[in-house]
C-alpha cells in the first residue's frame, strides 16, 4: 500500500487540479513536436514533479512511465569512484547529479554527452530526441552549470533537458536563458482544499470544512505536507472532526519553539549555556542550523514586543548568512568561501540568541548598551 | 545503388527535420564575420586579419549573448571553409574536460601538428586558409589556473603554426600570462537599436509577428544579450503557436517566459512596504486595487512576503526589480533611496552566498519598511 501522495499522484497533465492555464501550454509545446529545454521553478511541494512526469507521458506516451532503477559508476579525473543512482526509461533519464557533490560536473558531462551522441533508435518512438531531467538543479555547482552550456545548445537535435528547481537565483544566467521558465506556485488555499477533499473521496470518506482549512493553512502551500498530514490525521482519530484536533508537529520543531521560550522567558548566562545544549542536541539530529535558526527566530517574534520584531529579524538575516548552508559548501570556489564565512555553526547561532537576549533585556530595563551594537 | 537509395533520402529527410527544429540561435549564428551585430570595431579589425591572413593569439571576453563564440566560429570558417574546418579548428568549451592533463595532451598534440597544404574546397570557393590552425577554448574562465599556467609555453612554442583564441565572460579569471600574449578584444552589450533590427530580421524569416512593444519587452528583458533575446522570442513564438487558436506574442508573455516578476506584484509590494505609489502608469490594468493598502507592521510585512514566496518568484529577480522601482521613485528623499539600496546589496551579497531566501527577502521588506516610516 502506498501512500495518499503517491497514489493521488495525478499521472497526467488532464488530471491536474490547478494551474490549468500552465498544463494547457504544457500539452500544446508537447504536442508541438518543437520542444524547447526547460526549467521548472516553485517553492517545493507546489507540483513541479508532478507536471514534469505529465509532460513526459504527453511526450512519449506510455513507455515513459516503465521506469528502472540502475546504478552507474562514474570515474573521476583523480580516479575516485562514484556510485550515482539513475532512473530511467526508454525515452528519459533521470538523475539528481547534486548528490555527489563536488562531482556532479564528471556525472553532468559523461551523462550527457552520452544520451546526446546516441540517437533514438526506437522507430516508433514519438520523439526523435529523449530527455534529461535534472532535480535539484539549483544545487549544481558552477562548474557543472558552465559544463552545461554549450552541450545544451551543441546537441539540442538529439536531447532536451528539463531543470527541476526551487529557486532560479542560483542558477547562472547562461543556463537560465537557454531554457524555457515555468514557474510553478504554490496553490492557494481554495486550491488546496479541493485536492484535499478530492482525495478524501477517492478514499472514501468526508472531511469537515473546518479540518480542510486547518491543514490547507499548516502546511503554507506544501501539497505534499498537507496530504501526508491528512493521512497522519486520519490514522489518529477516524472521525476528523475539527474540534479537538491538533496537527501534530515533527519532534525537532517543537524542539525548536521549546529553545524559543527558553530565550524569551530568561536571559542568563546559564540559560544560553541551556541553549546552547539544546542548539548542539538539534544540530546532532542532522537538523540544518539555517531552519533551526528560522524556525526559533520566526516562534521568538511571536512573543516578543512589535518595536523588537524587525531587529530579531534584522539579525538573524545577518547570522543566517554566517551559517555554511549545505548549498554554500559545494563548489572548489564555494570552500574558499565557506571559510571566511565561517564553518562552525554554533558560533553563529549562539551569537544570535545572545544578541536576541540583550536586545529583549535592553528594551525591558533600558541598560544601555551603545558598545555592544557592532 | 538501389539498396542505397531509401536510406539517403530518409538521411535527407531527417536532416530537413532538424533544421527546422533547431534553435533560432544556432540556426542564426552569423556566417560571416561582417553578419555579427554591433561589434563594429572588432569586426574591423579581424576583418584586415582575413586579407593579411596573419592572426595574433585572441582573447574576447563580455558578457553572455554578445557574440564571442559566433565571431571566432564565423572568422575560423571564413578563413579554412567547411572542409579545412574540421582538421584545422579545435573547439574546446567547459562542457569537455580541460584539466591540466588534457592540455598536455589533446592541446599540446593538436598543436604541434603541421598544418596540411590547402585541399581544393568542394563548393568551388576559394578560402585564404593560412598556414595554421586555431584552437578555441571557449569559457575559458572555467579552465583552472594550473591548466591556464600549463597554456602559457605552449602558446609561444607553437606560435608558428597555431593560434590560440581564449573566449571568457570575465578577463579577470585568465591568468595575467596568458592575457598578455594575447591581443584582447572587448565585446560590448549590444545596443537596442542593433538589437532590434536582428530581432525584426529573424521575426521576418520565421513569419513570426511581432509588435514594436513585444520588441521592447524583449531588449528590457534581455539587456543587451542577443542570444537571450532570440530564445525567448522562440519561446514566445513556440507558445503563441501552440495554444489554439494561435494568438499574438504579449509583452506579458516574454515578460513571464523570462521569470520576470509582473510590475502590478512589485507595485503591489512596494506599496505593502509603504513606498507611495506611483500614479500615472497604465501598466496594471489586471490587477485590482483592493489589495493595495500599507501593511500594517510586523506581521503584515512578514504576510505579504510569505505571499511572495510562494508566488514562486525567484529572490534575486524580486531584489533586482524592487530596486528599479525604488531607484526611479519620484517622491521618496534621496537618504530613504540610500537606505534601501543598501539593503538591496546586503541581500544580494548574501543571496549570491546561498543565504535562505525568505529571511533575506524579509529582512530587505522591513528595511524598506523602516526607512519608508522614519
Amino acid at each position: 500500500m502506498s501512500l495518499w501522495v503517491d497514489k493521488y499522484r495525478p499521472r497526467s497533465l488532464d488530471d491536474l487540479h490547478y494551474h490549468h492555464g500552465l498544463s494547457a501550454r504544457l500539452k500544446a509545446l508537447a504536442a508541438s513536436g518543437d520542444f524547447p529545454h526547460m526549467l521548472f521553478y516553485g517553492p517545493s511541494g507546489a507540483g513541479k514533479k508532478t507536471r514534469i512526469a505529465g509532460t513526459l507521458l504527453e511526450l512519449f506516451g506510455k513507455g515513459a512511465e516503465k521506469l528502472k532503477i540502475d546504478q552507474r559508476v562514474f570515474l573521476t579525473p583523480t580516479k575516485r569512484k562514484l556510485d550515482v543512482n539513475i532512473v530511467q526509461s526508454n525515452y528519459h533519464i533521470e538523475i539528481t547529479p547534486s548528490e555527489v557533490g563536488n562531482y556532479d560536473r564528471v556525472v553532468i558531462q559523461e551523462i550527457l554527452k552520452e544520451i546526446a551522441q546516441t540517437q533514438q533508435v526506437d522507430l516508433n518512438a514519438k520523439q526523435r530526441f529523449k530527455v534529461v531531467v535534472i532535480h535539484e538543479a539549483d544545487a549544481l555547482t558552477r562548474d557543472a552549470q558552465a559544463a552545461l552550456r554549450r552541450t545544451m545548445e551543441k546537441y539540442m537535435s538529439n536531447m532536451r533537458l528539463i531543470l527541476c528547481a526551487n529557486s532560479t537565483s542560483k542558477l547562472i544566467a547562461p543556463i537560465r536563458s537557454r531554457c524555457l521558465l515555468m514557474r510553478v506556485a504554490a496553490p492557494n488555499a481554495e486550491e488546496m482544499q479541493t485536492v484535499l477533499d478530492y482525495v478524501a473521496k477517492r478514499e472514501g470518506f468526508a472531511i469537515p470544512g473546518d479540518t480542510v482549512k486547518l491543514i490547507a493553512e499548516d502546511s503554507e502551500g506544501n501539497l505534499r505536507k498537507a496530504i501526508l498530514v491528512l493521512e497522519a490525521l486520519k490514522m489518529q482519530n477516524p472521525d476528523l472532526s475539527a474540534r479537538d484536533l491538533s496537527i501534530a508537529k515533527p519532534d525537532w520543531e517543537t524542539y525548536c519553539h521549546k529553545v524559543a521560550d527558553m530565550i524569551v522567558q530568561e536571559q542568563t548566562p546559564a540559560r544560553v549555556m541551556e541553549v546552547r545544549a539544546k542548539l548542539y542536541e538539534l544540530l546532532s539530529h542532522c537538523i540544518p542550523p539555517t531552519v533551526v535558526l528560522k524556525t526559533i527566530a520566526e516562534k521568538v517574534v511571536e512573543q516578543v514586543d512589535e518595536a523588537l520584531k524587525a531587529d530579531i529579524m534584522h539579525w538573524a538575516a545577518i547570522y543566517v548568512r554566517a551559517l555554511p548552508s549545505v548549498l554554500s559548501l559545494r563548489g572548489a570556489a564555494r570552500i574558499e568561501a565557506r571559510m571566511r564565512v565561517g564553518n562552525k555553526k554554533i558560533f553563529h547561532l549562539e551569537a544570535w540568541v545572545v544578541k536576541v537576549m540583550s536586545l529583549y533585556k535592553n528594551f525591558f530595563f533600558d541598560i544601555d548598551m551603545d558598545g555592544f551594537d557592532d | 545503388m538501389s539498396f542505397f537509395q531509401p536510406k539517403q533520402s530518409r538521411a535527407a529527410q531527417k536532416q530537413a527535420v532538424d533544421i527546422q527544429h533547431q534553435p533560432w540561435v544556432e540556426k542564426y549564428r552569423p556566417k560571416t564575420i561582417d553578419d555579427v551585430s554591433a561589434q563594429e570595431h572588432t569586426v574591423a579589425v579581424l576583418r584586415k586579419t582575413l586579407t593579411s591572413t596573419n592572426l595574433p593569439h585572441m582573447l574576447f571576453y563580455g558578457p553572455p549573448g554578445t557574440g564571442k563564440t559566433s565571431t571566432i566560429l564565423a572568422l575560423a570558417r571564413q578563413l579554412f571553409g567547411p572542409d579545412n574546418f574540421r582538421s584545422r579548428v579545435l573547439e574546446l568549451n567547459a562542457s569537455d574536460e580541460r584539466g591540466i592533463s588534457i592540455v598536455r595532451e589533446k592541446i599540446k598534440n593538436f598543436a604541434r601538428q603541421t598544418p596540411r597544404a590547402q585541399a581544393v574546397a568542394s563548393d568551388g570557393k576559394t578560402y585564404p586558409c593560412p598556414p595554421y590552425k586555431i584552437i578555441i577554448l571557449d569559457e575559458a574562465d572555467s579552465m583552472t589556473q594550473d591548466a591556464q599556467a600549463a597554456l602559457r609555453r605552449i602558446m609561444e612554442l607553437y606560435a608558428r603554426i597555431t593560434r590560440f583564441c581564449l573566449v571568457c565572460n570575465y578577463v579577470t579569471r585568465i591568468i595575467e600570462p596568458l592575457a598578455s600574449r594575447c591581443s584582447k578584444f572587448r565585446f560590448k552589450p549590444l545596443d537596442p537599436a542593433s538589437t532590434s533590427a536582428r530581432l525584426a530580421q529573424i521575426a521576418s524569416a520565421e513569419n513570426v509577428p511581432v509588435t514594436p512593444e513585444t520588441v521592447d519587452a524583449l531588449i528590457s528583458t534581455s539587456q543587451g544579450d542577443l542570444r537571450r533575446a532570440i530564445t525567448y522570442l522562440q519561446s514566445a513564438s513556440r507558445l503563441a503557436l501552440a495554444s489554439t487558436p494561435p494568438t499574438d506574442i504579449t509583452p506579458r508573455d516574454i515578460q513571464e517566459i523570462a521569470g520576470v516578476v509582473p510590475d502590478g506584484v512589485i507595485e503591489d509590494f512596494a506599496v505593502a512596504l509603504g513606498i507611495e505609489r506611483v500614479h500615472g502608469d497604465g501598466m496594471d490594468v489586471d490587477v485590482d486595487d483592493s489589495g493595495r493598502v500599507k501593511a500594517k507592521g510586523f506581521e503584515g510585512v512578514k504576510r505579504k512576503v510569505k505571499g511572495v514566496i510562494r508566488e514562486g518568484y525567484s529572490a534575486s529577480q524580486l531584489i533586482s526589480q524592487l530596486h528599479d522601482h525604488v531607484v526611479a521613485h519620484p517622491t521618496l528623499t534621496p537618504r530613504q533611496k540610500t537606505r534601501c539600496a543598501l539593503a538591496f546589496a546586503e541581500a544580494d551579497k548574501a543571496l549570491c552566498d546561498g543565504a535562505d531566501e525568505e529571511l533575506w527577502i524579509l529582512e530587505v521588506a522591513l528595511r524598506i519598511h523602516r526607512a519608508m516610516n522614519s
